[in-house]
């Protein structure tokens, strides 16, 4: 995994709420059987059908930050709805509430979801609207978000975001607890099941 | 300390605990399935991993999975080769599969609790949202993304964030005709399909009590739908006589043990929840969803609301974009609201007791003119069930489709899909723009108002007959 430490882009305002996995990217894309490849999907319906959605905007062509409306990522656990957002190349994305498997697979990958205050989404969206080339900056070390005079504060507990500036696999920590993981193993209840 | 069902299951598997770090939480039960696996299992290829546990997991080929003349080769090329490498990665690292044919097969969630695997206490995952279905037994049971699935693989364990508990109260009797869906339906409409974030809901009070084992799973399904972690409802009889007797559940002295260990799992008295919601079950009537998130919802008796009359700026704007997508204009009587397709099935309502009610409703009725109702059981064992029961005949009499097992229609990766501006009523649990095909419109409804709507063509309960 990529380590994320600081990010500086340009943004691209969403401005819907309860945008579900299903429109981040629709069930007829997830079958490919690797992890990249998957941009095309990415919003793909409103890609498709509506010429003024955000992305089909010449000015939000190089957006590598994304600013959505609250409860964004909600429906399927899709990891591919992180892979979409990743591979057409967002690094970060800001809304006022993630659902949660949505916002676990992203942190897992190295998709920094950001909760930022809904006044403060508002802000950003009126910025980047007025100004498409407007830079945004997210923090991790610092965990701030900077952008025109707007310096906010955000909150991501120690443990992920330790790991996420040193891009560390989460199998390969856990490996090393496997003493743990057998001795457990010895007291587990004696009527659970086995499927072999 | 007085604890709740939730966290003593939790505390009963965590593998260690670190300060400033995640439990590490042990898992119980892995089911797979052909489209969120194949990531997961390249992965541990490149690392030179293996599954930790072939013991402990199941995989099932359900969401790609044609639904008639399975015995032919797929014809999408690419849900061929999702379907294809599930087989090789089952075979190649040791997973036990039920492939499509083979009488096992069927939605992952409607097998694992029918081969009587999903049991109380355990934790069970999924790379699929509506693992919460399995929390209906007692099992603390949450959808997980395919890289977690990798991770469960290789540790049969999870690095788990803490959760927070809300308790749903249903007091009361629910009258004829309103069902579990309606209760679910109902709860995500009164808190929001973001209202459940962070928590792990236990469902609770009389109304719940009473609910079969069945009923109790289409409830916990959905709670993915309000946004929670898990849905969980406390072991009892009704679970124990469903379990008995299953393949996988235990036997002789075990069953005995099993079962006392069980019945300490409930809530102790007195356990505080971070959150609670109360629900008059005597209050509710059939309940159907009028736009595109599970959240907007609204009694059938009721008409298509006004986005006016929403005081939340991104209530009234998600209103009126899900009523745009939807061609509905407010004020319009929810039962004048014509469909296209009905669909009976999914891992919400396609188990045997969905198909006995929609056949109960059909029987000896006529699917309406210009209708198509497809049922979809759930699984081979629930297709052969109702089978044996004459229900199939019931359908095909009516004018129904009757098909093989799997996800169909309930999200179109297969081609079961509504074409553009296609309208249906569908038992299963998501209505998301194009959820169900490109351009498709999604009422979601009980069994129950599935087949009455089938027989009216317009959206409908079993009293409109
Ligand atoms: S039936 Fe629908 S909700 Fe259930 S697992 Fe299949 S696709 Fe998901």
């Amino acid at each position: 995994m990529e380590k994320f430490t600081v990010h500086t882009g340009r943004a691209v305002p969403l401005r819907y709420s309860n945008v579900d996995t299903d429109q981040i990217i629709p069930a007829v894309y997830l079958k490919r059987v690797s992890r990249d490849g998957f941009e095309d999907g990415l919003f793909a319906a409103w890609r498709a059908n509506d010429p003024g959605f955000v992305l089909n905007r010449p000015e939000y062509k190089e957006g590598t930050v994304l600013i959505a409306g609250p409860d964004f990522g909600t429906g399927s656990s899709r990891e591919h709805a992180v892979w979409a957002l990743q591979n057409y190349g967002f690094k970060a994305v800001l809304a006022p509430r993630f659902a949660d498997i949505f916002r676990g697979n992203s942190l897992k990958g190295g998709l920094l979801t950001v909760v930022l205050p809904q006044q403060v989404i508002e802000r950003l969206w009126e910025m980047v609207e007025a100004d498409p080339a407007t830079e945004v900056t997210v923090d991790l070390e610092a965990r701030e978000v900077r952008a025109g005079g707007i310096t906010e504060p955000f909150e991501l507990d120690d443990y992920t975001r330790w790991r996420l500036m040193e891009g560390l696999d989460d199998i390969g920590l856990t490996l090393r607890h496997t003493d743990a993981i057998t001795e457990f193993e010895k007291h587990r209840k004696p009527w659970l099941p086995v499927t072999q | 300390m007085a604890r709740t069902m939730a966290e003593k299951v939790w505390e009963e598997h965590v593998v260690r605990r670190a300060e400033g770090e995640p439990d590490l939480l042990y898992i119980d039960l892995h089911l797979v399935h052909e489209v969120t696996s194949p990531q997961a299992f390249e992965g541990l290829r490149l690392a030179g991993r293996t599954l930790r546990r072939p013991d402990l997991t199941i995989a099932t080929e359900d969401h790609n999975v044609p639904t008639e003349n399975i015995l032919l080769p797929i014809a999408d090329p690419v849900s061929r080769t999702q379907i294809e490498t599930l087989r090789k990665n089952a075979s190649d690292f040791g997973v036990r599969l039920h492939p499509m044919g083979d009488i096992d097969q069927g939605v992952v969630h409607v097998i694992g609790p029918q081969l009587g695997l999903t049991q109380p206490g355990m934790t069970v995952v999924c790379g699929d949202s509506h693992t919460s279905t399995h929390g209906a037994f007692g099992a603390l049971a949450f959808g997980i993304g395919t890289s977690q699935v990798e991770h469960v693989m290789a540790t049969q364990t999870l690095p788990m964030a803490p959760f927070k508990t809300m308790a749903v109260n249903v007091t009361g009797t629910l009258r004829p005709g309103v069902t579990s869906k309606d209760i679910i339906l109902a709860v995500i409409a009164k808190i929001g399909t973001g209202g459940g974030q962070g928590y792990v809901i236990e469902y609770r009070g009389e109304a719940i009590r009473s609910l079969s084992m069945e009923a109790r799973m289409t409830v916990c399904n959905m709670s993915i739908e309000a946004g929670a972690r898990a849905g969980m409802i406390a072991p009892d009889q009704t679970t124990f006589d469903y379990l008995e007797g299953r393949p996988h559940a235990p036997k002789g002295e075990l069953w005995d043990r099993a079962v006392e260990h069980w019945k300490s799992l409930a809530t102790d008295e007195g356990a505080e929840f971070d959150h609670e919601v109360f629900l008059d079950a005597d209050e509710l009537s059939p309940f159907v969803t009028w736009g595109t998130n599970p959240g907007q919802g609204a009694p059938l008796d009721s008409a298509v609301p006004d986005p006016a009359s929403f005081e939340d700026d991104t209530d009234r704007a998600a209103a009126e974009k899900a009523l745009a997508y939807m061609d509905l204009a407010p004020g319009t009587p929810l039962r004048e609201v014509r469909v296209d397709t009905v669909f009976v099935g999914s891992c919400t309502n396609g188990r045997i007791e969905d198909l006995r009610a929609a056949a109960e409703v059909i029987r000896g009725r006529r699917v309406a003119e210009g209708v198509r109702m497809m049922i979809v059981p759930g699984s081979m064992r629930v297709k052969e069930q109702a089978a044996a029961e004459g229900l199939d005949q019931v359908f095909r009499e009516a004018g129904a489709e009757w098909r093989e097992a799997g996800c169909s229609m309930c999200l179109g990766m297969n081609p079961d899909t509504l074409k553009p501006g296609e309208r249906s009523a569908s038992t299963s649990n998501r209505n998301f723009e194009g959820r169900q095909g490109k351009g498709g419109r999604t009422h979601l409804v009980s069994p129950l108002v599935a087949a009455a709507t089938a027989v009216r063509g317009t959206l409908s309960s079993p009293a409109d007959l």
